[in-house]
């Protein structure tokens, strides 16, 4: 049947014909993709313009005024009185110190996060107990549940842990348990042939020797997969941060950009400081993308379809 | 204890009023986000299977909503932004878009669809890649026209991956919060203050943790309740692909 009707298709769609519908096809696909990538462009022109030149030519698609003074003041590398001869509001964001929470929060987050998910995800796979099937539904179940509504509960309680403004009580909640992660994990592990492992355990492996040993290794493209979208969502997280944090030694980036914009004097924002700060915060991101870009965007075809 | 928080609940004009501007807020979002993103997966799937321009197109989702808040809230602002300067040349004169009353919410609406359209469109993207391209052939064998096609294959085909992004629009939008708390805030005047705005404000902002948890679970039911008809309405569960 396919056989018949591939030399078809082949003939009719490949053929590169310039067609009306082709036309407009492409056409709707250049404002999708300049819709979309314009906001980016207009970050880094803003960034690399002079704070109080942006708006005597606000429309100017080039730089105005060109300079990294934006940078420097993200970075906090400019002088005071220099970040307020450029437009500055003086107010310096300390961009090390947010990039370091947001790492230590994003990245120990997903650690943990994956290496659980990692070990339940085998245990529902490969390992046999009572009520296993149970457990697991109710477990997916999570994924319909909001993460919003967990926060109140969540924040209650690491309230009365007294674990706010610290790492622990940013990380510790989000960190043990991801349906998605789960799901992900052992939909892959059970694609994969058991007969290595059945080979191990007649050797006297135990579960745990046969998870590190065998079944880690086998699942390792997989593993780096949700890391990354683990690490994004964590890295991208902003209500959660704001309710448990608010003092500067653990807030991440997010959170010190959005208090950035609005603890910026009303009259004359620090628009360039702002953009710049906001282009080096989504930095990681981007080269994310750039790096796993394949990855990422096949792990979204999977999570639609089951 | 009792349920005091709510009865206080369905007297508190406020809450009720939140609940129309996020189901207004919803309606936009969903409808638009979900029209776009269709239309770009399929066109998507016919002319090209670049996995760049995929890239390109995700680009949004992947940066942090407050990322997406900010740059935009800086291209509307009312003085510099260059959509409104953009807007005054050609219609002769500019709109507060963050600013009025009326625009908050269609305006943030417009921030969510450009950020999540790119990744609901990709869902549908993988969902187009199911469908045998022999249903085609047989459709073009009958004389089906490109739209009929659209219409009477691809979109029944396409029911279960629709379904799924119709639940987590509806479910993203519902409970949208970065995006207003770091351009509006609510404002102007409760315009855009959406349910979860409120919700933060009341448990956060006033320490009502009880009056928050009570808006919470009520939030929480009605999800609940439109993912069930959504889910029944569109027979998620069946494909016509058997």
């Amino acid at each position: 049947m396919s056989a018949i009707a591939m030399p078809a298709r082949t003939k009719r769609s490949r053929g590169r014909r310039i067609s009306p519908g082709r036309i407009a096809a492409w056409t709707y696909l250049g404002i999708v993709v300049a819709i979309t990538l314009f906001p980016f462009y207009w970050i880094l022109r803003t960034a690399l313009s002079n704070n109080y030149a942006l708006a005597t030519d606000p429309s100017s698609p080039l730089p105005v005024g060109f300079t990294f003074g934006a940078f420097e003041r993200a970075l906090g590398i400019a002088g005071t009185a220099a970040a307020q001869a450029q437009g500055g509001s003086g107010a310096s964001l300390d961009l090390a110190l947010f990039l370091r929470n947001s790492l230590i929060y994003a990245g120990v987050q997903t650690v943990i996060i994956v290496a659980c998910s990692t070990a339940a995800a085998y245990a529902f796979a490969r390992l046999q107990w009572r009520g296993r099937n149970v457990v697991f539904g109710v477990l997916l179940s999570a994924l319909m549940v909001p993460a919003v509504f967990t926060l109140l509960p969540n924040f209650v309680t690491i309230k009365d842990l007294g674990l706010t403004n610290s790492f622990a009580g940013l990380i510790l909640p989000g960190a043990f348990f991801s349906a998605f992660c789960l799901f992900f994990l052992r939909q892959f592990m059970l694609g994969i042939s058991s007969e290595i492992e059945e080979a191990a355990v007649i050797d006297g492996a135990g579960p745990v020797r046969v998870l590190l040993r065998i079944v880690l290794p086998m699942c390792a493209a997989p593993i780096a997969t949700v890391s990354l979208l683990m690490f994004i969502n964590a890295w991208n997280d902003y209500m959660w941060p704001l309710l448990v944090t608010n003092q500067q030694s653990t807030e991440p980036l997010t959170l010190a950009l959005g208090v950035f914009k609005q603890s910026s004097p009303q009259a004359a924002p620090d628009w360039a400081g702002l953009m710049a700060a906001t282009l080096l915060s989504a930095l990681p991101m981007l080269l994310l993308l750039f790096a796993f870009g394949r990855r990422i965007i096949n792990s979204i075809g999977f999570s639609g379809l089951k | 204890m009792g349920l005091a928080n709510f009865r206080e609940l369905v007297g508190d004009g406020v809450f009720w009023h939140s609940l129309g501007v996020t189901a207004w807020f919803v309606l936009l979002s969903v409808g638009f986000g979900t029209v776009f993103s269709l239309v770009t997966a399929v066109i998507l799937h016919r002319v090209t299977s670049s996995t760049t321009l995929r890239g390109i197109i995700l680009l949004p989702f992947l940066i942090s909503n407050v990322v997406a808040a900010l740059v935009w809230s800086w291209m509307l602002d009312p003085q510099l932004g260059i959509v409104d300067i953009i807007l005054e040349k050609l219609t002769g004169h500019s709109i507060m878009f963050l600013g009025t009353g009326g625009w908050a919410i269609p305006s943030l609406a417009a921030i969510g669809v450009w950020k999540w359209m790119g990744y609901y469109a990709l869902l549908i993207f993988a969902g187009l890649q199911t469908i045998p391209p022999t249903i085609y052939e047989a459709g073009r064998v009958d004389g089906a026209s490109e739209f009929q096609m659209f219409r009477r294959l691809t979109v029944p085909l396409l029911r279960p991956v629709l379904a799924l992004v119709l639940v987590l629009s509806v479910i993203n939008s519902f409970t949208v919060f970065d995006i207003v708390q770091v351009t509006t805030r609510g404002g102007p005047a409760n315009a855009s203050n959406v349910l979860q705005m409120y919700i933060y404000d009341k448990a956060f902002g006033q320490f009502d943790f009880g009056y928050g948890a009570a808006m919470s679970l009520a939030l929480f039911a009605l999800l609940a309740l439109i993912t069930f008809i959504q889910l029944r309405f569109t027979r998620a569960n069946t494909s016509d692909l058997d």
